[in-house]
């Protein structure tokens, strides 16, 4: 159930749009930004424009119904929609424009990192798992590989459960261990950026809250940019929260305004219950 | 009718109808290896035939066979790998790649003895490669590419998407993504396909009749030299294979142990195939655990 974001009988006080400049209200850097975004899958445009700023170290949440484009936003942010969808508009990531032709995407992505909605571990051992993406870079000294296997699996907080069967298959772990080591090979290349596309949304309560807790710690040395379905998390964890509607970001705040005191109707009713 | 009682029914057909083939096959198999069994022995399986007196082998037609099947694998195998990986991985789904699926499937749909004729024409008379084991391996590689491309795409097809963007969210190419990720997740499925297409090759007589040709030389086996004409290895050489000689028998042996000699080659066709099949599964049970930690 949709709900018009202009219906007149809701006063004047909502507005349609209200996103806030994190720069302006926060001393963290803006690591990301992105410029009159818009993303077509053919000549469906499923982002209609997306100007949002996200804060160094800070977790970032991105809500709103199915199909209101968050997902399609977060997969254009490393050019994971290349050869998918059409991305216009700018991405800056430290000032540089990332969504242009001659940028080098592997290394780009290698520091924007991305954990998927379902774990998806590679069919090699957990310690395999790590290491794959730096041996293909050319890292090839053991004791430096031992020892990104543990900071990794231990800042991912994997690190007790599995260290005696680091040779074991990946695959042989359950859900949540797995979207944790995920997020363990994710770090393990040293990226800027992680990209969470509902990490926690094939997880049970017990490993979703194993992964959140582990989130708060990473974001002192990592950003955190996550699309989530379930409200809650997004009131526990984040920092900022941008609420999408129908392609298009409808509002953008401190996660604990838009949860009290939301500025647009639309973003009070989702975050109120009445529909997604 | 209850649902119960039709429950019922279709169960006891199906059971009867796999009953049966299961029947069908056993009995085929028991057949042919008991009635082979008894011809087989060191001798018969070492010595070369003979053609017009009896105490003939098959020495030289069971390499043949084997030979001629590492030569087709080492020729199509890479071929296949490489159609599948760019069909499934890098193809553009348009009409394009849709006609070259289709392509694949008429291919496969081909009559080995075309196959043979076709072979003949190119391989034997035009490039003049003369009745040899090459032409046979390549008039082979034809009737086996269709086929083993198709089940490699599928195998590579079967691995999750998921795996793919794995790899590129690491910021690795999509080459190495394919070749480090998805081949090793799709090996056993690959091999499977290459298990069934070598049972298919190693029973193929039409297509090889006007290609390897019918006729064994003698073969010295303490010569490695591949350039000579009586080494084993020489691609240049007439060679009959197993399954040829089986029909040659039939049509028009005349050694007076033709029955015994065609009933053992079978078995021994037969017992080759399931061999190659379980080695190959184990091998690759090994390989899979080696690549993948499981």
């Amino acid at each position: 159930m949709l709900i018009n974001p202009t219906s007149p009988h809701q006063g004047d006080s909502w507005l349609e749009r209200n996103i806030v400049d994190p720069s302006e209200r926060h001393d963290s850097p803006i690591v990301l930004e992105t410029k009159q975004l818009r993303v077509f899958y053919g000549e469906n445009e499923a982002i209609h424009e997306g100007d949002l700023k996200f804060p160094e170290h800070q977790i970032t949440a991105l809500i709103g119904p199915s199909g209101s484009g968050k997902s399609t936003f977060l997969r254009s942010l490393n050019r994971m929609n290349d050869g998918v969808a059409t991305v216009k508009g700018q991405i800056l990531y430290r000032g540089v424009d990332v969504n242009q032709p001659e940028i080098d995407v592997y290394e780009m992505r290698r520091r924007i990192g991305m954990v998927f909605q379902r774990p998806n571990p590679f069919s090699k051992s957990i310690y395999d798992n790590i290491v794959f993406a730096l041996r293909r870079r050319g890292v090839t000294d053991k004791a430096t590989l031992d020892e990104i296997v543990e900071t990794s699996l231990k800042q991912a907080a994997i690190w007790d459960e599995v260290k005696d069967s680091l040779q074991k298959s990946a695959l042989a772990l359950s859900g949540g261990q797995q979207q944790r080591l995920c997020i363990a090979r994710a770090i393990a290349v040293q990226p800027d950026i992680l990209l969470l596309d509902e990490p926690a949304s094939a997880l049970d309560p017990i490993s979703t809250g194993k992964l959140e807790e582990t989130l708060m710690t990473l974001k002192q040395k990592y950003t955190i940019i996550i699309v989530t379905h379930n409200m809650q998390q997004a009131a526990r964890i984040s920092d900022y929260t941008a609420f999408f509607n129908m392609g298009r970001a409808l509002e953008y705040n401190e996660t604990s305004k838009i949860f009290t005191r939301p500025k647009v109707q639309l973003t009070n009713n989702y975050v109120a219950g009445d529909f997604g | 009718m209850n649902p119960k009682l039709s429950n019922r029914i279709a169960i006891s057909v199906l059971y009867v109808i796999s009953g049966t083939i299961i029947v069908i096959l056993a009995a085929l198999l028991g057949y042919i290896i008991i009635s082979g069994l008894p011809a087989i022995n060191w001798h018969f399986l070492t010595s070369p035939a003979r053609a017009f007196t009896s105490g003939g082998g098959i020495g030289i037609q069971l390499f043949n066979s084997f030979y001629l099947l590492i030569l087709t694998m080492l020729i199509s195998f890479p071929i296949a790998l490489g159609a599948g990986i760019y069909l499934n991985e890098y193809a553009k789904q348009n009409w394009v790649t849709a006609l070259v699926r289709t392509a694949i499937e008429i291919l496969s749909s081909l009559p080995s003895v075309v196959v043979g004729l076709f072979g003949f024409l190119i391989f034997v008379v035009q490039f003049d490669f003369g009745f040899s084991i090459l032409s046979g391996a390549f008039a082979l590689t034809f009737f086996n590419l269709p086929l083993l491309t198709r089940s490699i795409e599928e195998a590579l097809a079967a691995v999750p998407n998921a795996q793919r963007e794995g790899g590129l969210a690491l910021g690795l190419s999509k080459w190495e993504t394919v070749t480090h990720i998805i081949v090793p997740a799709a090996l056993p499925a690959i091999l499977t396909g290459v298990i069934l297409s070598a049972g298919r090759i190693f029973g193929e007589a039409a297509a090889l009749i006007f290609t390897a040709g019918q006729s064994a030389p003698a073969l010295n086996f303490a010569d490695w030299n591949p350039f000579n004409m009586t080494s084993p290895l020489n691609p240049m050489r007439p060679a009959e294979t197993l399954a040829v000689h089986i029909w040659k028998i039939n049509s028009e042996g005349i050694m007076p142990d033709a029955k015994a000699i065609s009933s053992g080659s079978s078995a021994v066709l037969v017992i080759s195939v399931l061999a190659f099949n379980l080695l190959a599964r184990f091998v690759g049970k090994r390989l899979f655990k080696r690549l993948t930690a499981s």
